[in-house]
C-alpha cells in the first residue's frame, strides 16, 4: 500500500522522525500536522475503517491517509453512500462508523445519510472539509455552513479552530457519538487547520468529561420494582421492544427476562431480531404492516413493557388516543425526551437496557409474587386464536408468477436464516422484515426512522467490510437501487461479493399501493416500467454477474446459483407479481386493532 | 401556560443557535429570549419565555438538556421568582401632552432617561404585564419606538442555578 510511514511506525529509527520529536516534561512528544492527528486520533480512538471521497477542503487529511496503513479508507462514488456505509457498519458491527467527505457539496451530499443515522440513532462520525478559516462566510468556492446545516440531524457537532484542538475534538465526537442514546456526530475542519506545514505536538487524551453532557446509568431502583410488580400482576402482558435494546447489546437479557416470564414479545421494525423470531413467545412485527397476533395483543393488553421503543407513528398508528386503551405503560428508554413523548407513560425508567434489564431479572428472580400463571394461559389461547389467521401467508403461485413475498422465503432457506440483510425502503422491506425471520440481533439493516430509498446497497457494503466472511445481502426494489447505483463500482474495487436482490414490480409498489387503496387506483407518477434498464447488462458493465428471474418454478435456482457465487458481486433481477400489497396494513386512524389483512378482508 | 426558562449553558460559538434551533425544528415557539455571559465567563445565561401545556413544557426542558452545549437549566414559573424586563420607549412629548407623560412615567416608577423638545426616551423596568400596562395607558397615539429586552428571571430565596 504506502510506502512512506511517517509516523506510525514507534519503534523503527527514521531518519526524519528526530526532527519530528521534542522534549517535553520528559517524555518524547511527536510533532504532527492537524491533517496527520486527526489520523493519528482516528487511530487511537480504535477506527480501523473509514469511508470517504476526496476533495479540494480535505486534501491534506487525504496526503496524511496516504502516509500511514492503519487506517483503510474506503473510496465511495457518491458521499450519501460513505454515510450509509458506515452507517451499515456501524449497525451491523455496534462500532461507530466513521466518514469523511469535503466541503460545500461533499458536505450536502452525506445530509441524507446523517439524518438517516440520527433517526436510527447510530453512532457515527463525520468529518466533513470546510474552507480556509478566514475565507468562512466569503462564499467561497465549495463553502457551505455544514455545522448550520446539519444542525437538527445531528447529535452534536464541532468546528475546529487550531490544529491543537483536533485530539480532543475527535475524543469528544467519538464519546458523545457512542454514549446514551447514539448519534451522529460531526466535526467540520477548515482546510488552513490541517496544513502539513504547521506541526505541534501531538497527544490523545485518555479519558473525557463533559460537565454538559452525562449519560443516563442506571434506572431508579424504586421505579423499575413498580414496572415489575405491574408485570408479575399482570392478565394479558405484551412486551414491545425495539432498536433500543439492539443499540444496547440487551438482546440476551430480553430474551431471558420474556422466556422468564412466559410472556408474549414483539418486535418494531428497528427491534427484529432483539428476540429470536423463531420462538414461539415472538409474535412478529407490530405496526402498520405488522402481524394480526401481534396489534391485536397489543390492543388488548392490560400491561405493556416498552423496552428501548419511541411509540413511533408506524406503531401507534397516528391516533394515540386509541393505543393500548387497558394498558398500564412501562417504558424503558435511555431518552428522557423519549418518554411520554407521543404516549404518556404510567411507569417512566430512564436508563441502560442492560442495567434496568439486570435488575429486572434480579426483582422477578427474588419476588415472593409469581407470574398469575392461569391468568397468562388463557391470554395465550387467545393469542393463538389470533395467530391461527395466519396474516402473513402467501396464496401458492399462479400460473408461475413470483409473489415478492415468495422470494424473502427463498432467501431465508438459502441462508439459513443466517445472512446480514440490508434493506432500502418500500414494499420489499416490509416484505423482507415480515418474512426473514431474524434470530439474532444486528443481522436486520434498514433505515427505519427516517425512511431513505437509496440506503440499502451501501449499507450492504459497510455490512460486508464489518464482516468480510458473512454473507451480505440487500434487499431492493427497482427503485431504491437506482439512488445509489452507482456504488456497483465501489463493490469492484473492494471485491465486495454482496448479493443484491431486487424485487421488481416495475413501479414504486408503496407509492403505488397507497394510490390503489387511498386514490381510487390513480398511479401518478410511480410507473416507469417502459424505461427500466436491463439490469443484468447494467451490472455486467461493471464487471459484476446478473441474473433474471422471471417464473416462479426458477426461483429457488437462480437464488442458488446468486449464492453459490461466493466471491463475486451477483444481482439478482427478479420479477414478482406488480398486483401485490403488504398486508396486514394499518387503518389509517384506526386503533391497532384495525387492520386490512388483504385486498378483500379487514377486521 | 406561559413558562420562563432560564438555561446555563456553555459561552461557545453555536450554542444559541442550537438552543433556538431546537424550538423552530420541534416546532416550540419563543415569546422572548435574553442572554449574556455569566460571572463565569465560560458560562452564558439564557432566559426564555415559553407557552404550552405540562407535557409540552416536559418536552421543551427534556429536548434543551439534551443540547450537549446545555449545562443546567430551571423553569423558574414552577416556584417563587422574580422577573424582570426592560423597555426603552421613545414617545412623543408636546404641548399639554408632555406632563401627562411624564405623571405617567411616575405613576410607572420609570425615568426619562433622554429627551427633546419633542421626544422623551424612557426606561422602564419590571415584569412584562407592567410593560404592556404602560404601553397602554401611554395610549396608540404617543408611541414612537420601543425597544424590550425580553423577560430575565431569578429564583427568590437561597435556591440557585449555578453549577
Amino acid at each position: 500500500m504506502c510506502s512512506r510511514q511517517l509516523y506510525f511506525v514507534q519503534n523503527q529509527p527514521a531518519p526524519a522522525r528526530s526532527e519530528l520529536m521534542l522534549k517535553s516534561r520528559g517524555k518524547k512528544v511527536e510533532q504532527l500536522s492537524g491533517g496527520e492527528m486527526l489520523i493519528r486520533a482516528l487511530h487511537d480512538e480504535g477506527v480501523e475503517i473509514i469511508f470517504g471521497y476526496p476533495g479540494g477542503a480535505v486534501l491534506h487529511i487525504y496526503d496524511a491517509i496516504f502516509n500511514q496503513d492503519k487506517i483503510q479508507h474506503i473510496l465511495v462514488r457518491h458521499e450519501q453512500a460513505a454515510t450509509h456505509a458506515a452507517d451499515g457498519y456501524a449497525r451491523s458491527s455496534g462500532k461507530p462508523g466513521v466518514v469523511l467527505v469535503t466541503s460545500g457539496p461533499g458536505a450536502t451530499n452525506a445530509i441524507t445519510g446523517i439524518a438517516t443515522a440520527y433517526m436510527d440513532s447510530i453512532p457515527m462520525v463525520v468529518i466533513s472539509g470546510q474552507v480556509d478559516s478566514r475565507m468562512i462566510g466569503s462564499d467561497g468556492f465549495q463553502e457551505t455552513d455544514m455545522v448550520g446545516i446539519s444542525r437538527p440531524i445531528v447529535k452534536h457537532s464541532f468546528m475546529a479552530k487550531h490544529p491543537a484542538e483536533i485530539p480532543l475534538l475527535v475524543k469528544k465526537a467519538f464519546h458523545i457519538a457512542t454514549t446514551g442514546r447514539p448519534g451522529p456526530v460531526v466535526i467540520d475542519i477548515p482546510k488552513d487547520v490541517t496544513d502539513p506545514k504547521i506541526k505541534l505536538p501531538y497527544s490523545y487524551p485518555k479519558n473525557i468529561k463533559l460537565r454538559s453532557y452525562s449519560i443516563p446509568g442506571k434506572g431508579h431502583s424504586g421505579q423499575i420494582k413498580k414496572a415489575v410488580d405491574a408485570l408479575l400482576s399482570a392478565k394479558r402482558p405484551m412486551i414491545y421492544a425495539g432498536g433500543g435494546v439492539i443499540q444496547g447489546s440487551g438482546s440476551e437479557l430480553l430474551t431471558k427476562l420474556t422466556r422468564q416470564l412466559g410472556f408474549p414479545i414483539t418486535n418494531t421494525l428497528m427491534g427484529l431480531g432483539a428476540y429470536p423470531s423463531s420462538d414461539k413467545q415472538f409474535l412478529g412485527m407490530l405496526g402498520m404492516h405488522g402481524t394480526y397476533e401481534a396489534n391485536m395483543a397489543m390492543h388488548y393488553c392490560d400491561v405493556l413493557l416498552g423496552i428501548g421503543v419511541r411509540f413511533d407513528d408506524r406503531v401507534t398508528n397516528s391516533d394515540v388516543t386509541k393505543f393500548c386503551p387497558d394498558a398500564t405503560i412501562l417504558h424503558v428508554d435511555i431518552d428522557p425526551a423519549s418518554i411520554s413523548k407521543t404516549v404518556a407513560a404510567d411507569v417512566p425508567i430512564v436508563g441502560s437496557v442492560v442495567s434496568v434489564l439486570e435488575e429486572m431479572l434480579d426483582l422477578v428472580a427474588k419476588a415472593k409474587a409469581k407470574v398469575d400463571k392461569k391468568a397468562i394461559g388463557v391470554w395465550w389461547k387467545q393469542i393463538e386464536q389470533w395467530r391461527e389467521k395466519d396474516s402473513l401467508a402467501v396464496a401458492p403461485s399462479e400460473n408461475d408468477v413470483i409473489k415478492p413475498q415468495q422470494v424473502i422465503k427463498a432467501i431465508h432457506k438459502i441462508t439459513k436464516g443466517d445472512a446480514f440483510v440490508s434493506s432500502d425502503v418500500g414494499q420489499h422491506q416490509m416484505f423482507a422484515a415480515q418474512y426473514y425471520g431474524f434470530d439474532k440481533p444486528r443481522r436486520w439493516i434498514n433505515s427505519g426512522g427516517l425512511g431513505t430509498m437509496g440506503f440499502g446497497f451501501p449499507a450492504a457494503m459497510g455490512v460486508q467490510f464489518a464482516h468480510p466472511k458473512a454473507v451480505s445481502v440487500c434487499v431492493t426494489g427497482e427503485g431504491s437501487i437506482q439512488m445509489c447505483l452507482q456504488e456497483l463500482a465501489t463493490c469492484m474495487q473492494y471485491q465486495l461479493p454482496i448479493k443484491i436482490i431486487c424485487l421488481n414490480n416495475q413501479a414504486l409498489g408503496m407509492v403505488k399501493q397507497w394510490q390503489d387503496m387511498q386514490y381510487g387506483g390513480r398511479h401518478s407518477h410511480s410507473t416507469y416500467a417502459e424505461s427500466l434498464p436491463d439490469f443484468v447488462k447494467l451490472v455486467e458493465a461493471y464487471g459484476h454477474v446478473g441474473i433474471k428471474i422471471e417464473k416462479f418454478s426458477d426461483l429457488e435456482s437462480g437464488l442458488k446459483k446468486a449464492f453459490a457465487l461466493k466471491d463475486r458481486l451477483v444481482f439478482v433481477d427478479v420479477m414478482v407479481d406488480p398486483e401485490e400489497h403488504v398486508y396486514p396494513m394499518a387503518v389509517k386512524g384506526g386503533a391497532m386493532k384495525d387492520m386490512i389483512l388483504s385486498k378483500t378482508e379487514r377486521t | 401556560m406561559r413558562h420562563i426558562i432560564s438555561v446555563l449553558m456553555e459561552n461557545e460559538p453555536g450554542a444559541l443557535s442550537r438552543v433556538v434551533g431546537l424550538f423552530s425544528q420541534r416546532n416550540y415557539n419563543i415569546d422572548s429570549l435574553t442572554v449574556a455571559p455569566t460571572e463565569d465567563h465560560s458560562l452564558s445565561r439564557l432566559t426564555l419565555t415559553t407557552s404550552g401545556d405540562d407535557r409540552r413544557i416536559e418536552q421543551i426542558t427534556k429536548h434543551l438538556n439534551k443540547l450537549v452545549d446545555v449545562v443546567k437549566l430551571v423553569d423558574l414559573t414552577e416556584g417563587a421568582h422574580i422577573e424582570r424586563e426592560l423597555m426603552l420607549i421613545k414617545v412623543k412629548a408636546v404641548g399639554p401632552q408632555r406632563a401627562e407623560v411624564k405623571r405617567t412615567v411616575d405613576i410607572f416608577r420609570g425615568q426619562i432617561v433622554d429627551l427633546t423638545s419633542s421626544v422623551y426616551t424612557i426606561q422602564l423596568t419590571g415584569t412584562s404585564d407592567k410593560l404592556d400596562a404602560f404601553i397602554t395607558a401611554l395610549g396608540d397615539n404617543v408611541v414612537m419606538e420601543v425597544a424590550r429586552t425580553g423577560v430575565s428571571g431569578i429564583s427568590r430565596g437561597e435556591k440557585v442555578l449555578s453549577l
